[in-house]
């Protein structure tokens, strides 16, 4: 029998106490209790969450955990959403298919982020787990809707299929229709990333039809307007619902036969799409804007005053993506009638013309920070911003957890005083002591980071361009901020003194990504010899790096920390510092 | 903005001799246990003085010397990337220069820069706003690339960029107006039977063209994707896409007479690659003759 201390529960009680822990972070807490609580939670696991797939490799996240049924991977660094990155870097998810389809044939969801599907990966998907219930994919790519005709087939126990922001190679309209007739399961659908120019009208009405337990569909660009009324009475039951081009010639039946499936949609609470919208039709989904809390306008080219009217009528949403055709006055009105907003997103409508084309600027941010008391997340997209405004914005909304201000021209001061914006970004830091993100833009100085370094204590994500004067700055952040996670950083005069001075602190974090800063090869060559369980790529397309002085800077660098080594799957223009030469060729 | 940049430098130097001051040095893990099973070897009793060694005995680098050209390289490299990206600068001096377009800045996905632009060309604005990213892929290759076209003022710019992409990859000789000749078939079948590679792309309406049959512009409107395939497969390409504009086509297969637009395009230019000239020569010849319907 089990020698017991007197204290101690029974593996079955912890593992029931341990089902009620979810979160990640809370597991891996709980496994580093002592040696037997590993054990009772590593076979208890059942959600895997790799933060980096070169983190650790299939193997070793099999070999630990024996009995998941979910996992949640991510690739490429986020700089690969602004084509920092270039094509070939890696991120391929096949390697964990492979290793997943012999080892947990049980397996039922998959969640990937910024990784290379391949159709291949689909096939094996689709072939190797009977049980396969969940696949998203947010923007992934390199892979075609051959590869969703394969799961489309087979998975015929497919609840969600999110393909949310990937790149799609559309090769026929018709996958849709390789999902069987007696197929009825499908709770979430999302292919609003699809381009198609046919979508299979009819296959998409009936699989809408026989599906009574959809909860989520976000269409595509592709569906015209007048399909969306009968889309609509076949799944009267829809919480979350994106429309396709929301135009159309101006017809009186169409209109009300498109009112009248709105508020048939008793349950809707989300919308979105709103591709090309014609304002005139904007009022048919008056009816279910009360119950609206959240809306994405992000592609919706209407004015102010048609968003000012819509926006009134939805007294609850608490989430609103919108261009910044929305204007300060418009934020303004946002901020008298929806008391309940937690995020907003506004979005650039012309990011690079010269002159701004809209009426938009720090006081419509300044609006909704002060008129939402529950606004905790930010991304604004403005062409200027002064120190007052930020100050203001941080004393009356400490509770801000993710921040991200981009002023379109870098470098651009305060335009009343033409300081840096130092002092209110520093407000920001110290007064929303919850800062979880923050992005920065604008004229800053190394002084910024010495309020980040000061303040932002719990902040776990840093995105920095075009700031900084010296290594002084990049130091504050590394030697300061104890819960950061992730850095990235773009044209900074950031190099090696700060690097290598807190090398310890980059095995603390998740990765470090600079692109156009002054960090010598030699530097990384320095780094990759110290520090075996980081790897340090470097990403230069001028050619390998040995082939230019040792100073010379590098143009990407990508530092993670792995306990898998240095990958073999790399292009020719990615280089990981070794601990043997210093230099490894792909 | 140069008031700014002035004080910011001030801070600078001010915090400078700070920086000298707190001695950094290269900063090995060690104090802390960090993982469960980790087992650090590197001796340091406490986190406050990790890694307080002299910077000399670690490191072989002459920093002061390198600090400076680290920055002069930083600047080159930003004026680089600066006059790499002003390929649409206006030449015109009284009006500001159009805004230089800076790779990755604002940070806007390319899908939304994409609809962006669209929405914004159809309201006759000029050419400068947006991207206009498309795909490349080369055949053996086992990976694709993305380009910017609206980074290139012309067929050259875009053949050394490629270039650069694709090592092993050569663009023929485009002639001075950088377009390809198609009246002259000699002039063409050098071009083609020269180059190793020559780059092909896929029109707005879907068909596979080859690169240099239109104006400038007129291709970056409409290309979607460039695929740099082996001379000898474009042969068919260029040959096929010409003809097929301005007669109506059979094509002989298994002894049957064949509509060729009646057939998938892929089947077409694979037959062709398969049987080469002669497949082509027997459309050409056919013309009208053998009458519209079979």
């Amino acid at each position: 029998m089990h020698k017991k201390m007197a204290f101690s529960f029974p593996d079955e009680v912890l593992e029931h106490v341990f089902s009620f822990i979810q979160s990640d972070k809370d597991r891996n807490a709980v496994s580093m209790v002592c040696k037997s609580w590993y054990e009772i939670e590593r076979w208890c696991r059942r959600k895997v969450f790799v933060g980096n797939c070169y983190a650790v490799s299939p193997r070793m996240v099999i070999r630990r955990f024996p009995e998941f049924r979910s996992i949640e991977l991510k690739g490429k660094p986020h700089f690969a959403d602004f084509n920092l990155v270039p094509d070939g870097w890696g991120g391929y998810v096949f390697p964990w298919i492979a290793e997943m389809a012999g080892a947990y044939p049980w397996l039922e969801e998959i969640r990937l982020k910024r990784m290379v599907v391949t159709d291949e990966s689909l096939e094996l998907i689709a072939k190797s787990f009977k049980n396969f219930k969940v696949l998203v994919l947010s923007s992934c790519e390199g892979f075609s809707t051959d590869g969703l005709a394969a799961i489309a087939a087979s998975c015929k126990n497919l609840k969600e299929l999110d393909l949310r922001d990937c790149e799609v190679d559309d090769l026929s309209a018709h996958w849709l229709s390789h999902f069987p007739e007696t197929y009825a399961s499908l709770v979430s659908l999302n292919i609003s990333c699809l381009g198609s120019d046919e979508v299979s009208f009819s296959a998409l009405e009936r699989l809408v039809g026989r599906c009574t337990n959809l909860k989520t569909l976000r269409l595509n660009r592709a569906v015209p307007l007048d399909k969306i009324a009968n889309i609509l009475r076949h799944a009267p039951q829809l919480v979350e619902f994106g429309t396709g081009t929301y135009t159309a010639d101006v017809r009186p039946d169409v209109y009300s036969d498109l009112a009248g499936a709105f508020s048939s949609c008793k349950e809707l609470k989300s919308l979105s799409g709103f591709w090309d919208v014609v304002p005139d039709y904007l009022p048919a989904i008056y009816p279910v804007c009360s119950k609206l809390t959240s809306l994405n306008l992000s592609y919706a080219t209407i004015q102010s005053p048609d968003l000012i009217k819509l926006v009134s009528h939805c007294p609850n949403l608490q989430r609103l993506l919108v261009l910044d055709y929305i204007e300060d006055s418009g934020l303004e009105v946002l901020a008298s009638s929806c008391k309940d907003l937690q995020e907003i997103r506004v979005f650039p409508s012309d990011p690079f013309g010269a002159e701004p084309n809209v009426s938009l600027t720090e006081q419509g941010l300044v609006a909704v920070s002060l008129g939402c008391p529950k606004l905790q997340s930010v991304l604004y997209f403005c062409r200027r911003m002064s120190n007052e405004a930020l100050v203001t914005i941080a004393r009356n909304r400490p509770n801000f957890t993710r921040f991200r201000l981009c002023i379109i021209e870098p470098k651009t001061a305060d335009y009343l005083t033409l300081e840096p914006l130092d002092v209110g970004f520093g407000a920001i830091v110290q007064y929303c002591k919850d800062l979880r993100r923050l992005s920065l833009s604008g004229l800053l100085t190394d002084r910024v980071f010495e309020y980040i370094g000061t303040y932002a204590k719990k902040l776990e994500m840093l995105s920095v361009a075009f700031a900084g004067d010296s290594d002084l700055g990049l130091h504050h952040v590394l030697s300061g901020c104890e819960s950061l996670r992730k850095l990235e950083i773009r044209d900074c005069p950031f190099g090696d003194k700060a690097l290598l001075a807190n090398a310890a602190k980059l095995e603390t974090m998740r990765s470090l990504w600079m692109s156009s800063c002054a960090v010598s090869f030699a530097a990384c060559k320095l780094l990759g010899q110290k520090m075996p369980r980081l790897n340090v790529e470097v990403i230069d397309e001028r050619g390998p790096p040995d082939t230019r002085p040792e100073n010379c800077p590098v143009e990407k660098l990508y530092i993670y920390r792995s306990i898998a080594g240095p990958r073999f799957d790399m292009p020719p223009f990615v280089w990981t510092m070794d601990e043997d030469s210093g230099l490894r060729l792909s | 903005m140069e008031v700014g940049r002035k004080m910011a430098n001030m801070l600078g130097t001010e915090h400078d001799l700070n920086f000298k001051e707190t001695e950094l040095c290269l900063g090995l893990p060690g104090g802390i246990a960090v993982v469960a099973a980790g087992n650090e070897t590197e001796s340091s009793s406490s986190p406050k003085t990790n890694g307080k060694r002299g910077f000399s005995e670690t490191v072989d680098l002459k920093l002061n010397l390198q600090s400076k050209e680290s920055t002069m390289d930083l600047n080159k490299n930003l004026d680089d990337n600066g006059s790499k990206e002003k390929s649409g600068s206006a030449k015109d001096p009284a009006k500001p220069p159009a805004k230089a377009q800076v790779v990755g800045w604002p940070p806007v996905r390319s899908y939304r820069k994409n609809i962006m632009a669209n929405q914004k060309n159809s309201s006759e604005e000029s050419g400068n706003s947006g991207a206009a990213l498309v795909k490349v892929s080369m055949d053996g290759a086992p990976y694709l690339r993305k380009v910017d076209l609206k980074m290139y003022k012309s067929y050259q710019e875009l053949s050394d960029a490629l270039a650069k992409m694709f090592s092993s990859f050569t663009m023929g000789n485009y002639g001075p107006q950088g377009m390809i000749d198609f009246m002259n078939e000699s002039k063409l079948m050098d071009l083609l039977n020269s180059s190793d590679y020559v780059p092909s792309y896929e029109d707005k309406d879907g068909d596979w063209m080859l690169v240099g049959d239109v104006p400038w512009q007129m291709f970056v409107h409409s290309c979607k994707r460039l695929r740099i395939m082996k001379g000898s497969e474009a042969i068919g390409l260029a040959t096929f896409n010409d003809i097929k504009k301005n007669y109506i086509l059979y094509f002989q297969h298994q002894e049957q007479w064949r509509n060729a637009r009646a057939e998938p395009k892929n089947k077409i230019l694979e037959l062709s690659k398969r049987l080469g000239g002669s497949l082509l020569i027997g459309i050409y010849a056919k013309r009208r003759i053998m009458g519209t319907s079979l």
